[in-house]
């Protein structure tokens, strides 16, 4: 019977070693972001910089790339209006993407952003973008949706092309919903 | 904790009167009640065999469709099916519950104990089992048919993309887990708490060292499939977005909680395996195993390199420089423990005095061929070469080396070890040897062209292919059937072995030494009622 | 043509293995022998030093095998019992466990040094002369090439005859598309790699390139090919049913043909939205549009229109396909919200969404009869 309740002790302490890794799963969500600014895992900040204080003198240059991806059925057009531009460090942008709803319906849409090399993402600085937003369109409707950020200093040397790419998803279906419990 | 739980647990630890003084109960109940760790070491092992043969028979299936290049017999759609049904069941249904029944069996015995800590949580976690495959085979027959997105369901295919079925399957792997996180508390509560006086840690026998860490292994990493099938239907059904680019998610945020689970998975299924190898090689080398405590220290660092390395699955998802030299070099340095455990057992057979009974030509193909395994899989570690072997065949046959004369020969070779003592009769000598050499040939010729085609330039999960693979393809599959119809010598036998009447000894082998071998053959259903003297 | 040169160079040793490997299965060797082993060196630096690093490794462990396994053999041999071996007594011995511990990882640092060159040569991200975005789709490439404006669609070009074994299978089964992706020789290409619905892996063995294409995400990677020729990789990321018909074919082309290419490229566009200002019979339309139909349709809604049940819905008698006309072209050009039903509408060209449409409304016994013309869908496409 002695064994029994320190049996228990250990069951008790294992149970909750198991509620905590299940919870540790789900924080992997949010701990997942969090690693990667540190560890610069994702791109989301290098760790050297290097040669960036010399370069940045001399106000360097380079090529930043605009796409777009319909993602599925996404049957707006959706194009950058510049391909590209030519940007120095340490200035701010202006661009836009054209969208048109060629459907019958009204729609709204969610643009996600993506950026390669993924080590060019911490210092490319959203000023505005519009996927910030969900972006309504009516059936036929045609909008050109603005865009600036930053090219910070501190983009390293090495990197001369930065591709900036949105995705357009149909999120018509879920924000129906949505709109409907907290309309504004 | 609630109070709920706790009477739970009070339930499960008191063990049951009623059974104690007597035999076993007759007939069905005997087996539906029973909370003796022989009985369920016994139904876990039977019931791996049968998932064995399902899984084998799916994948006879897949290489019936790779026979030749076009579409023969299966459908494409089908052939995912199989694929991922063979991998879900090979790795849940047989290989660990076939460890679980081993640990069942042979913990106790091994370490002095008379049960398993937890007898009633024991019978739980095996019955959940049974239910949990029904249900998961149950969607082949579904609208939409099964899961077919791989062993490894990324999202979003198994998500947005999956048939209605994935609903099932999801549940299917939350049983599942619970049976393994039961099966795992009670094996880290037997061998802390159950030990008699004079056994300490250190003169633990490797397979339950090595199954205590499996152990935490488990409790680790379970919950986090759990958490990540979870998340999954939340997706599904609850408009979340872990997974879903669209509401702010991440597809490759799947991957790597699936690989922080999957890695650390993967070292489940050889750690419980290095263990059986390390009891019978000395056995039939009739020598004292060779640095005992350093095979403790490798398997532990082992463990602990697996939570570190998961992302070595990852290359190709576009880690930036960084994240990929890490994963490289965590990756390289399993090489050194897991080096240092074959050395050792190496230097156990140098100078001993061996003998070649079917346990060990068993052992000795899995130092070999698992050892062929780990040189492909530092292969897959460099990263800038795993960019051309990433997602081939290259990888199938990595991983067969590994789980298949590693985990499954290592399984096969406990059964024969111990069969003997299980049934008290000797297995047929010859018969277990024909069924090894026509295993070990059939596995070689099935596996080791998969090397070729891979490099060549097939993808995996693949159900036709272009005609240059042709040949190896054929071969493989030919070595398939082989190896499937050797199995059936392997039940053969097991079941002569119980009805024959080829008494054995307590001691079973000349070799052995431990305390399973002290009990007499076959061992009584209560054995170690009280505790024995350790010296 | 690259296989059978790399073949010859690897000589006798692969022959041997070859030889070993054939003797018990000499009866079933079919006619399209093919035996490749190893590695392709491929046509980029990166490729070549990729397989320099890969035979680097491979001898490594050969060497391991030979003296772990040699002296495994050695003990099987002379240890045995039944030649009178008597077990030692030995079972530790400090200095040998620290010997086989630090050796191991000196030899790791050997490999490591060679890797996280070659790596940090594929991760350089200098400038590029072009870029291509390359797009996976269930079960087919999409081709851009950002500065020209071409973009196209790449799917396979093998028959559904010679994978069902009704016919003949040609050389380059299941490695074969209708339009190849075309590079020039000698130039830095980048690839940025993205997907439209699930997962794909965009692979080209001979340039060394693997990289995932994830929807939502841009992944990128770079070839210079130093040779011209047609080089085929595969789809490497289980991407659902058709994951085995997803071939990647590029074509590199010397400086001169490849502008002649894009040229061509660029009148066909134009010549495309001509033919849907002619005005078209039925029977034209039911022929173009059975081949479109074969193409972009019957990998789900099969070639008879019956569809999977369970999965992908049946035409064949479907109240869409036999209703009023606009809304069979909506969900075409359109595709359907939340299931596997993608939108054709930048895919086809007028001409063959309204060949396909007419084709479903009068095939497999349905007639609905009307004629959906080119020129309306051209309007609808604006």
């Amino acid at each position: 019977m002695q064994k029994t309740s320190s049996n228990k002790k250990i069951v008790l302490r294992l149970v909750f070693g198991v509620v905590l890794m299940f919870g540790f799963g789900f924080a992997l969500v949010p701990l997942y972001d969090v690693f990667c600014r540190i560890t610069g895992l994702n791109g989301k900040v290098d760790l050297t910089p290097g040669s960036y204080m010399k370069n940045s003198e001399a106000a360097r240059g380079l090529k930043i790339q605009f796409i777009s991806v319909n993602n599925e059925s996404m049957p707006w057009r959706f194009k950058p209006v510049e391909s590209s531009l030519k940007v120095k460090l340490g200035q701010t942008y202006r661009t836009a993407y054209i969208a048109e709803n060629l459907t019958q319906n009204d729609m709204v849409a969610q643009a996600v952003p993506s950026v390669s090399p993924s080590e060019a993402a911490a210092h490319l600085q959203k000023v505005d973008c519009f996927c910030f937003n969900r972006q309504p369109l009516k059936a036929g409707e045609r909008k050109e949706m603005g865009l600036s950020f930053n090219i910070l200093p501190t983009m390293p040397a090495y990197i001369k092309t930065v591709t900036l790419s949105y995705t357009l998803f149909d999120i018509t279906a879920t924000s129906e919903k949505s709109i409907a419990s907290n309309s504004e | 904790m609630t109070t709920g739980t706790e009477q739970m647990i009070d339930k499960a630890l008191v063990t049951p009167q009623t059974e104690h003084h007597h035999g076993p109960a007759k007939g069905f109940s005997r087996w539906l009640y029973t909370t003796n760790h022989k009985d369920i070491g016994s139904m876990y092992l039977w019931f791996s065999l049968a998932m064995f043969m399902t899984g084998g028979c799916m994948a006879l299936l897949v290489r019936l469709e790779l026979f030749q290049p076009g579409l023969q017999f299966l459908q494409p759609d089908f052939f995912n099916q199989m694929t991922t049904m063979h991998g879900l069941i090979m790795v849940f249904g047989a290989v660990m519950p076939a460890f679980v029944g081993l640990a069942n069996w042979m913990l106790p015995l091994m370490i002095g104990a008379p049960d398993m800590a937890l007898p009633r949580l024991n019978n739980w976690s095996f019955w959940i089992l049974p239910f949990a495959f029904s249900m998961m085979l149950m969607t082949l027959f579904m609208d939409g048919g099964g899961p077919n997105f791989g062993w490894t369901f990324y999202a979003p295919l198994s998500t947005t993309y999956a048939p209605p079925s994935v609903t099932y399957f999801i549940f299917a792997v939350h049983m599942m887990g619970i049976s393994s996180i039961m099966g795992a508390i009670n094996v880290i509560v037997t061998i802390l708490n159950m030990r008699p006086k004079g056994m300490t840690m250190m003169k633990l026998p490797l397979f339950v060292w090595t199954w205590l860490i499996t152990a935490f292994l488990l409790i680790l990493v379970m919950p986090v499939l759990a958490g990540v099938v979870t998340m999954m239907l939340m997706d599904i059904h609850f408009e979340t977005s872990f997974f879903n680019a669209a509401g702010g998610g991440d597809p490759v945020l799947f991957q790597h909680v699936f690989w922080f689970f999957g890695h650390p998975e993967v070292y489940i299924m050889i750690l419980p395996a290095f263990g059986i190898i390390s009891e019978i090689i000395p056995t039939f080398a009739r020598k004292r195993l060779f640095g005992y405590s350093s095979m403790v220290y490798a398997t532990s660092s082992i463990a602990f390199l697996s939570f570190i390395v998961w992302a070595h699955h990852m290359f190709t998802v576009g880690m930036p420089l960084m994240g990929e030299l890490f994963f490289m070099y965590a990756t390289m340095l399993i090489a050194v423990p897991t080096g240092v455990k074959v050395f050792n057992w190496v230097a156990t057979m140098f100078r001993g005095s061996m003998t070649f009974e079917t346990p060990m030509l068993f052992a000795i193909a899995f130092v070999v061929l698992f050892s062929i395994g780990g040189f492909s899989g530092l292969m897959l570690a460099i990263a800038p070469a795993d960019f051309q072997y990433h997602d081939t065949y290259f990888v199938v046959a990595h991983f067969h080396y590994v789980l298949v004369p590693g985990s499954v020969f290592s399984i096969m070779a406990g059964v024969y070890y111990w069969l003997p003592k299980w049934t008290g009769n000797y297995y047929n000598e010859k018969m277990g040897q024909l069924h090894f050499w026509l295993s070990f040939i059939g596995i070689n010729v099935t596996f080791f062209p998969m090397h070729f085609v891979g490099l060549a330039g097939m993808p995996r999960r693949i159900p036709d292919y272009a005609l240059q693979f042709a040949d190896f393809n054929q071969i493989s599959s030919l070595g398939a059937l082989l190896f499937g119809c050797a199995q059936l010598l392997f039940i053969y036998n097991i079941v002569a072995c119980i009805r024959n009447k080829n008494q054995a000894t307590d001691k079973v082998w000349e070799g052995s030494n431990g305390l399973e071998w002290t009990v007499p053959s076959p061992a009584p259903y209560h054995t170690f009622t009280k505790p024995p003297k350790i010296d | 043509m690259t296989m059978k040169s790399t073949f010859r160079e690897k000589g006798g040793l692969d022959l041997l293995k070859v030889g070993i490997f054939s003797i018990p299965f000499l009866f079933v060797t079919s006619a399209s022998a093919d035996w490749q082993l190893n590695m392709r060196e491929g046509v980029t630096e990166i490729s070549r030093s990729v397989y320099s690093l890969h035979m680097t490794i491979f001898w490594i462990c050969v060497a391991i095998a030979i003296v772990v396994f040699g002296v495994m053999l050695w003990s099987v041999i002379h240890h045995r019992k039944s030649r009178g071996a008597k077990a030692q007594n030995f079972h530790e011995n400090v200095y040998v466990e620290i010997a086989w511990t630090v050796i191991p990882i000196l030899i790791l640092v050997a490999m490591a040094i060679p890797a996280t060159s070659t790596l940090k040569k594929m991760y350089d991200s200098t400038e590029s002369d072009l870029d291509i975005q390359v797009t996976g789709y269930q079960w087919k490439w999409r081709y851009q090439y950002l500065e020209e404006g071409v973009d196209f669609f790449s799917s396979l070009a093998t028959p559904a005859e010679q994978i069902s074994g009704e016919a003949e299978k040609t050389e380059n089964y299941l490695l074969e598309v209708d339009n190849p992706l075309v590079i020039p020789v000698g130039k830095k290409i980048r690839f940025l790699i993205t997907a439209n619905d699930v997962i794909h892996s965009w692979w080209v063995p001979d340039f060394a390139v693997k990289k995932d294409a994830i929807p939502g995400f841009i992944n990128e990677s770079w070839a210079i090919a130093e040779t011209t020729g047609i080089y085929r990789g595969q789809c490497a990321e289980l991407c659902g049913k058709d994951h085995g018909f997803m071939p990647i074919v590029v074509e590199v082309k010397t400086q001169e043909d490849y502008a002649a290419w894009i040229q061509d490229q660029k009148q066909q566009q134009i010549e495309k939205a001509k033919s849907a200002e002619k005005r078209w019979t039925l029977a034209e339309l039911m022929v173009t549009g059975k081949e479109v139909y074969s193409k972009s349709c019957a990998a789900c809604h099969q070639e008879s229109g019956e569809g999977l049940p369970g999965a992908f819905p049946a035409l064949k008698g479907s109240a869409i396909v036999q209703g009023d006309p606009s809304g069979h072209i909506n969900i075409v050009l359109d595709g359907k919200p939340g299931t596997a039903m993608q939108a054709f509408r930048d895919q086809l060209s007028a001409t063959e969404l309204a060949a396909v449409i007419t084709y479903e409304r009068n095939a497999w016994g349905d007639s609905v009869g009307d004629i959906i013309s080119p020129s309306e869908i051209a309007k609808l496409k604006q």
